[in-house]
């Protein structure tokens, strides 16, 4: 048991079947949770260190189900038993464990959602946060009272004139033109395999003017709906006060269903610029886009109120199954955890449906094609742009739809949430899990969220509570240090991750034999360098259908035409 | 009018020596090993905590008679000598530790391991800070670096930032004999363009990554220290913007190029202080009321989209040399 554990290895069908094992496991951990909540007898409490721990093992037994070889029906009943009965029962005698696993959901989710990016396709997106921010925003601004301070305010400046249009138009209509020019000439020339640079420069180019007309025209058809809701309301008094905590809270799901578009249109507009660099300078331009997302959310103050954040962000009122927490005992604080607890695992439910069967889809075989090798993958027919686009916005899309739930679980938003640093968080769970693999990242996202949020914080509350402890020790302070040490021992010691994919397995210890020999030799100063790594010459910027140089290199013809 | 543009040439040109001089850190590694060093951002802050703390030693107590306690200069020597020391070591030790038994694996996996260090030493800083206090340097700075030395067109020129200039010309001269002119120079520049072929020719590959990164982190030192003096108030997170922006100004230039870099981190500060000063262009033409809703704050996303556009349109950089990728 020890054995696979260290080793996790899914079982095959000759593995000796655990069903015993595993609900065993399960009941003795529950037994041990309850225990040490204080469940059975009152008077017993484990530390809450300890029950930190209690708890992630027996959250461990999802694990060992999915692991083992059992009856599957077996198995069915522990996710059954440990996800709908326990946990809530656990969280209703100890709220923080709720507001834990709805946590551990929302970043499960997260991290599936960048899996697709990062581990799927092989784009390091280290902005991911920013379409998180994206869904949380929206329902933020209009599930709280700052959209009735936005309608509130004077009538803004009103584009209703043709000259404020003509610009972003023009621009929009132009890169058009300019697109269609380059492809024109591209066609009347098929087998030029040059492409000439002023050419391509023209077509990016056009691009570029694209998306710069595209974005006014957005931002002019934002302000004019801004100015209708604005001036409709100005009318109405009433309306108006009606507004003081939100819209209808209603639109929550109606938001949720909003999140998935918007985000995936903030994913297209952010990728389409993007998309055609090359790892490392995706990673820093992603990076980048990420911090200005968030300099937004910092100062357009009249929408986002800036740093202070939002306050008050509301939920769906369910009370069907308000009625029944009731029933059940819960307290009526804790009905809306309740709710969203159940939410937040029928989404993830959604989420890991859609991974899985994208993953074993065409889409899914082009990702990994364009991760293991771009160059191949083109010459094969995958379009490269269309695929890392579908990559980036399926990913936003995941992040979108968390960060509704997330505004409404935390009530508060704040720019503070987005930080660079929430990204890597998200990229260490991904890459502790495994890579490219969906158990493996579910797992890592549990064990972030659960070191995060509960282990270092207990931690943190038991040391204080010690005499002459000094708070600039405090370990709680230092998650950034832990991340940090377990984003580098993972890439020294374990690169596929904890869970791994076969295939990243595989990859990750590709060159294991040959490299030691070749390092000594390099010792010696005899040999430089392993030959398996290619020469590393120039840096090399972008994609290879958007080479750098003008000569020997393929035009983009698939990305262009899908 | 023109004392606007003369105000935004001035504290662009310094600004953008500092990131230039930080830039080159990023480049020369980058040059070398095709990684993006993370961790470079936190290495440039770690010389200016190091100057905070010489300073706070040797400095007089804030209470003591003028004149007295050592020369401001002298202390500022010390201090930017042992921030070269402590950040090239620390750049070594990062080296051999986090990216040298990675060197054969996929390129991501060097890079978040980059990421990871580029952590650990923030939450290190954050440990030194907690034991010793912000850094602040309000009190300690010597008089001679904050006192306007010259005003031009209603810019205050300091006594840092003539300082900034002439450590950063000595240091570009100096950078330029090394890799350009001498021995050393030319093996790391031979490691750079083919790491294999470098070392049948008798180049010890590993022995000149670590001295690049010894040069990349004692640059870096010496812009920490001179960022300290800048912006005298760090956080533990205050290397990360700095760091973005001086990459950006390394891909700017052309990654991989020294003069790239040196003309990257110009042309990014000037521009960077151009979009932080737009809303003042209301003041001289009221018309273009619309400016003053661009705060200074939006200076950031100007830098990165500055990155992004010329990453598209000129992926080698303004002096970098084009590339193509061989299958």
């Amino acid at each position: 048991m020890t054995a696979s554990l260290l080793r996790p290895k899914k079982a095959g069908p000759d593995a000796p079947d655990r069903t015993l094992w595993l609900v065993a496991y399960t009941l003795l951990t529950g037994l041990l949770l309850f225990w040490g909540s204080g469940r059975l007898d009152p008077g017993t409490k484990f530390n809450s260190v300890v029950l930190s721990f209690v708890f992630a093992a027996f959250l461990g037994s999802l694990l060992l189900a999915y692991q083992w070889r059992a009856n599957g029906a077996v198995k069915v009943l522990v996710g059954v038993f440990v996800l709908i009965f326990v946990v809530p029962d656990i969280g209703r005698g100890n709220g923080s464990f709720f507001d834990l696993a709805i946590q551990m959901c929302i970043f499960a989710a997260l991290a599936l959602g960048l899996n697709i990016v990062v581990g799927q396709a092989g784009l390091l997106d280290l902005g991911y946060v920013a379409f998180f921010a994206v869904g949380a925003y929206l329902w933020g601004i209009f599930g709280s009272g700052q959209f009735q301070g936005i309608v509130k305010s004077d009538l803004p400046f009103v584009p209703l004139g043709v000259g404020d249009w003509l610009i972003p138009l023009l621009l929009t209509l132009a890169g058009v033109a300019g697109y269609l020019w380059m492809k024109a000439i591209d066609r009347a020339h098929p087998g030029s395999l040059k492409p000439r640079g002023g050419q391509r420069a023209a077509r990016a180019f056009s691009v570029l003017l694209i998306v710069i007309g595209v974005v006014g025209i957005l931002v002019l058809v934002a302000t004019l709906i801004n100015a209708a809701i604005t001036s409709h309301y100005n009318g109405q008094p009433a309306a108006l006060s009606a507004l003081a905590s939100g819209i209808n809270p209603n639109f929550f799901w109606l938001f949720i269903i909003l999140a998935v578009a918007v985000a995936a249109i903030a994913g297209v507009l952010i990728g389409l610029p993007v998309l055609k660099l090359k790892g490392d300078y995706l990673a820093i331009v992603t990076l980048g886009l990420g911090e200005v997302i968030r300099v937004f959310a910092n100062n357009l103050t009249k929408y986002t109120s800036g740093p202070q954040g939002i306050s008050g962000v509301t939920t769906a009122p369910v009370s069907l199954l308000d009625k029944l927490a009731g029933a059940l005992g819960f307290p009526p604080e804790q009905f809306k955890l309740f709710f969203l607890y159940f939410l937040v695992l029928l989404v993830i439910g959604v989420v890991i449906t859609v991974n899985v069967r994208l993953s074993r889809s065409n889409i899914g075989r082009a990702w990994v094609a364009i991760r293991e090798d771009e160059i191949a993958a083109q010459a094969m027919g995958v379009p490269l742009v269309r695929t890392k686009i579908m990559a980036f916005a399926t990913g936003a899309s995941f992040a979108g739809v968390m960060g509704v739930i997330f505004a409404a679980k935390q009530q508060f938003i704040s720019p503070e949430s987005f930080t660079f640093f929430q990204s890597i968080s998200v990229l260490t769970m991904v890459i502790l899990g495994g890579m490219g693999n969906i158990a493996g990242v579910i797992l890592g996202a549990a064990v972030v969220t659960l070191l995060n949020l509960s282990i270092l914080t207990a931690l943190s509350e038991t040391l204080q509570a010690l005499p002459n402890f000094n708070s600039n020790l405090d370990p709680a302070k230092y998650n950034r240090l832990i991340f940090g040490a377990i984003l580098v021992l993972m890439m020294l010691f374990r690169p596929e991750g904890l869970l791994p994919s076969a295939r990243q397995k595989i990859m990750m210890h590709e060159n294991d034999d040959t490299d030691p020999a070749l390092d000594s030799l390099n010792d010696d100063g005899a040999i430089g360098g392993a030959l398996g790594t290619g020469a590393p010459g120039m840096p090399d910027v972008t994609s290879p259908g958007q080479a750098t140089s003008a000569e020997n290199t393929p035009i983009d013809r698939t990305g262009g035409r899908q | 009018m023109e004392n606007f543009v003369t105000g935004i040439l001035i504290n662009g040109l310094l600004i953008g020596t500092l990131y230039a001089i930080i830039a080159l850190g990023y480049t020369m590694v980058y040059g070398v090993l095709q990684l993006i060093n993370f961790a470079h951002s936190e290495v440039f802050l770690t010389g200016g905590v190091v100057a905070f703390e010489i300073f706070r030693v040797l400095s007089p107590a804030p209470g003591a008679e003028p004149g007295t306690g050592m020369n401001p200069y002298l202390v500022f020597a010390v201090a930017l000598v042992t921030a070269i020391v402590v950040c090239g070591a620390l750049n070594i030790v990062i080296e051999r530790l986090a990216y040298r038994p990675l060197r054969n694996a996929p390129k991501l996996v060097p890079l978040i391991s980059a990421i990871g260090v580029s952590l650990i030493l923030q939450d290190v800083i954050k440990l030194l800070e907690g034991f010793q206090g912000r850094f602040q340097l309000a009190v300690n700075v010597p008089g001679a670096f904050t006192r306007t030395v010259f005003t031009v067109a209603d810019t205050n020129v300091k006594g840092i930032d003539l300082t900034l200039l002439i450590v950063a010309a000595v240091m570009l001269f100096g950078l330029n004999r090394l890799v350009n002119h001498s021995r050393v120079g030319r093996a790391i520049r031979a490691v750079a363009q083919d790491r294999v072929t470098a070392g049948l020719m008798g180049i010890d590959s590993n022995r000149m990554i670590s001295l690049t990164f010894l040069i990349g982190g004692a640059l870096g030192g010496v812009g920490g220290v001179l960022f300290a003096l800048k912006f005298p108030n760090l956080d533990p997170y205050s290397g990360t913007i700095p760091g973005i922006k001086a990459f950006s100004a390394a891909v700017l230039g052309g990654i991989g190029s020294i003069p790239g870099a040196v003309l990257g981190g110009l042309v990014l500060g000037i521009i960077e202080n151009f979009l932080g000063s737009l809303s003042g262009l209301v003041f001289i033409f009221p018309k273009l009321a619309f400016l003053g809703a661009i705060k200074a704050e939006y200076k950031d996303v100007g830098a990165f989209i500055a990155l992004i556009v010329i990453l598209i349109f000129k992926p080698s950089g303004l002096l970098g040399r084009n590339a193509t990728e061989k299958v």
